[in-house]
């Protein structure tokens, strides 16, 4: 039996109102959405003209999640998305062509050719890089909101980790400290049901992941991750008690991982009616249509954003390919922090 | 000018860098009521309240992944390990995330890890190790290993205002045993600067932490011969002051690189190949190691005294090198 809170979905545009988004805040998290899958199909199109070196990830399926809870999120607010958090990255205003620099291992990516695939985060928006290790970013989102605290900001930190992830210590250890300090901090779960291989009845025995937030003493909440709108609420609301001083909340998107774990993988592991059930759930398709119904998107209006964004992704594609690769020379910079780099003391 | 024991001596620092600094906040199992299990902070929850001297879980990982946190977003954050033996549980936040992020993305990290080492009172496998080797093994990581009441403090004043994360190790063996002349005024002693402990002439004894007091004890008895032995004390193993090190031992020709963690792959194995690389021409004799066997920390007294070196095997090494 299920002890976490089954999120409902979204109906109308007034309910969409009273979680403080207007026509056009939607418009834009569509445009998020397109982004999101464009930076990910196209970077998948550089990885088979070999532009990409080492392996490709994608977050296909989880895009609504990704924009939804960036939206959600906070000017000041941080986090530490992940593999399949493209969306975060975006709406948080990482350029594209820096992104396909980071892939490409080019001078311009955030991390300089230092690391590639998503593994990088603009620190000046409010993220943290993530590292393979998953979930060792969760004690650090745990570590942020600790700060929040301690200076009584009203900021909110945000850790991601995938159901994989949460069979970790890590994932205890963030969650039964936050839990015992009620510090500000949003964890997120993209349950996209696959880890790598593994199915999740071999990473955990209780119906929801989010059930087991209340063994840490807050709330845990399902939402189907498909839904932009219905994990924006959640978001939002998770983000603001936070802020409140409410404690933290375990939100648990259930996706699908629509491609393999990584570029190499066909997924031939995952029963076909599985895709095919998911795949009527697409995402972006799913908020498009209830743009259309609720919203009265229009064609043109649709064209439009299409246009642009096809655009964007083209220039973003130049761009990233006439960044050089990075100096052999400039390879031992960087290891060590210089003292410069960081504030004076505060009295 | 004060005599404060080594334990006093990193209370001081810290407390003064809390009381300057409002981002510097301590972290750790049992810290604030009770003090810390060694008292370093004993009465720090007091004045500083419980949200700068927090009492974490058991949770080493998150202790340390959440000073990371904290130090990303501004603060300046020093983690207590019970023991050093118990900073294996968070390997992965210091050698994956910490060690790793400013190359990577350009953030530092100004964290400081407090290691109680050592043995020498019977405290077995588990609370006696001396961890600095696997850590000086990892870029991006700074290792700091006072010896002194003076070093103590100003490495720790050193260490929280570096921008990187840094891994202070204290001798437990020294806590309450060394007392030494310790500046009341605020002061730093350079991260990766070696010190002269011992003047001399006729061989060199490189070592750090509690072993420079063996060495001191040793090399009085050599002086008895007519043996002059120079003890660099290194105070940092990452960076190591590689200068120091071969300035002396081009001055004696003859060296003795000695440690209380285990033989193979521990830090004087480094010391002694660069010492082969840059200083062959100078030795008049082949570079000596001196440490503790490849064995875990046994627990009692008996054994525990063999796994140590001790005053007798430092001699000994000595002599054969003068002789040589």
């Amino acid at each position: 039996m299920a002890i976490a809170r089954e999120a409902e979905p979204v109906g109308s545009l007034s309910e969409v109102r009273e979680a403080g988004l207007d026509r056009e805040d939607l418009l834009g998290m569509y445009r998020n959405m397109l982004i999101t899958r464009g930076v990910e199909e196209r970077g998948h199109i550089l990885y088979k003209q070999g532009k990409i070196p080492g392996s490709f990830y994608t977050g296909r399926g989880n895009e609504a999640a990704a924009v939804a809870i960036g939206t959600a999120m906070g000017p000041d607010d941080v986090g530490t998305p992940l593999h399949r958090d493209m969306g975060v990255h975006i709406v948080r205003g990482v350029e594209p062509w820096r992104i396909f620099a980071n892939y490409m291992g080019r001078a311009d990516g955030p991390t300089r050719g230092r690391d590639g695939n998503v593994h990088m985060a603009d620190a000046r928006l409010g993220l943290i890089a993530m590292v393979s290790h998953l979930p060792a970013m969760l004690p650090v989102a745990v570590g942020a909101a600790l700060a929040f605290r301690i200076r009584d900001e009203r900021r909110v930190a945000l850790g991601w980790f995938g159901e994989g992830a949460s069979s970790r210590g890590d994932t205890h250890e963030s969650m039964n400290f936050a839990g015992t300090r009620r510090l500000p901090v949003v964890f997120v779960c993209d349950n996209n049901q696959w880890a790598y291989s593994t199915p999740t009845h071999l990473e955990y025995a209780v119906e929801h992941l989010a059930d087991r937030a209340q063994a840490y003493g807050f709330e845990g909440v399902v939402v189907d991750g498909t839904d932009m709108l219905a994990v924006y609420r959640e978001a939002k609301r998770a983000i603001e008690k936070a802020r409140d001083g409410g404690g933290p909340t375990l939100i648990e998107c259930l996706t699908l991982r629509m491609e393999g774990h990584a570029v190499h993988d066909d997924a031939f592991y995952v029963p076909r009616e599985m895709f095919e059930e998911w795949a009527k759930r697409d995402p972006l398709e799913r908020f498009r249509d209830w743009l259309r119904e609720n919203a009265s998107l229009t064609d043109d209006e649709e064209d439009e954003i299409a246009a642009g964004v096809k655009h964007l992704l083209t220039e973003a594609m130049r761009r990233a390919e006439e960044s050089p690769l990075p100096d052999p020379s400039t390879l031992t910079d960087g290891v060590y922090a210089d003292p410069d780099e960081l504030h004076p003391p505060h009295h | 000018m004060a005599e404060l024991t080594y334990l006093q001596a990193i209370s001081d620092g810290l407390r003064g860098e809390m009381r300057r600094d409002h981002r510097v906040f301590v972290i750790g199992e049992d810290v604030g009521v009770y003090g810390g299990a060694f008292k370093v902070t004993l009465g720090f929850q007091e004045e500083f309240g419980p949200w700068r001297v927090i009492d974490a879980p058991l949770a080493e990982t998150a202790i340390v992944g959440g000073c990371t946190g904290a130090a990303l977003m501004g603060m300046r954050p020093v983690a207590e390990m019970q023991f050093s033996d118990f900073v294996s549980c968070a390997w992965d936040q210091l050698v994956t995330v910490a060690a790793k992020q400013h190359y990577r993305a350009g953030t530092a990290v100004p964290i400081v890890v407090r290691l109680p080492s050592g043995g020498g009172f019977s405290g077995g496998p588990f609370h006696s190790q001396n961890p600095e080797s696997s850590f000086a093994h990892v870029p991006g990581l700074k290792c700091v290993c006072p010896a002194t009441p003076a070093d103590a403090k100003g490495l720790l004043i050193s260490a929280i205002e570096d921008p990187n994360p840094v891994l202070y190790f204290e001798h437990k063996h020294l806590y309450r045993r060394i007392k030494g002349d310790v500046p009341e005024e605020r002061y730093t002693v350079p991260i990766g600067k070696a010190r002269i402990h011992r003047e001399g002439d006729d061989v060199s004894l490189i070592t750090w932490g509690a072993m420079v007091y063996t060495a001191s004890e040793a090399a009085d008895q050599l002086e008895q011969d007519g043996v002059a032995v120079e003890i660099v004390d290194l105070r940092s193993v990452l960076p190591w002051d590689k200068s120091a090190v071969l300035e002396s031992v081009r001055k004696t020709s003859k060296v003795l690189v000695l440690h209380e963690d285990t033989h193979t792959g521990g830090f004087g194995a480094e010391i002694a190949a660069t010492i082969g690389e840059e200083a062959f021409e100078d030795l008049d004799a082949p570079v000596k190691r001196l440490s503790a066997p490849d064995t875990p920390v046994p627990f009692s007294p008996s054994l525990e005294k063999a796994f140590i070196p001790q005053v007798e095997d430092v001699a000994r090494s000595l002599r054969e090198l003068a002789e040589y």
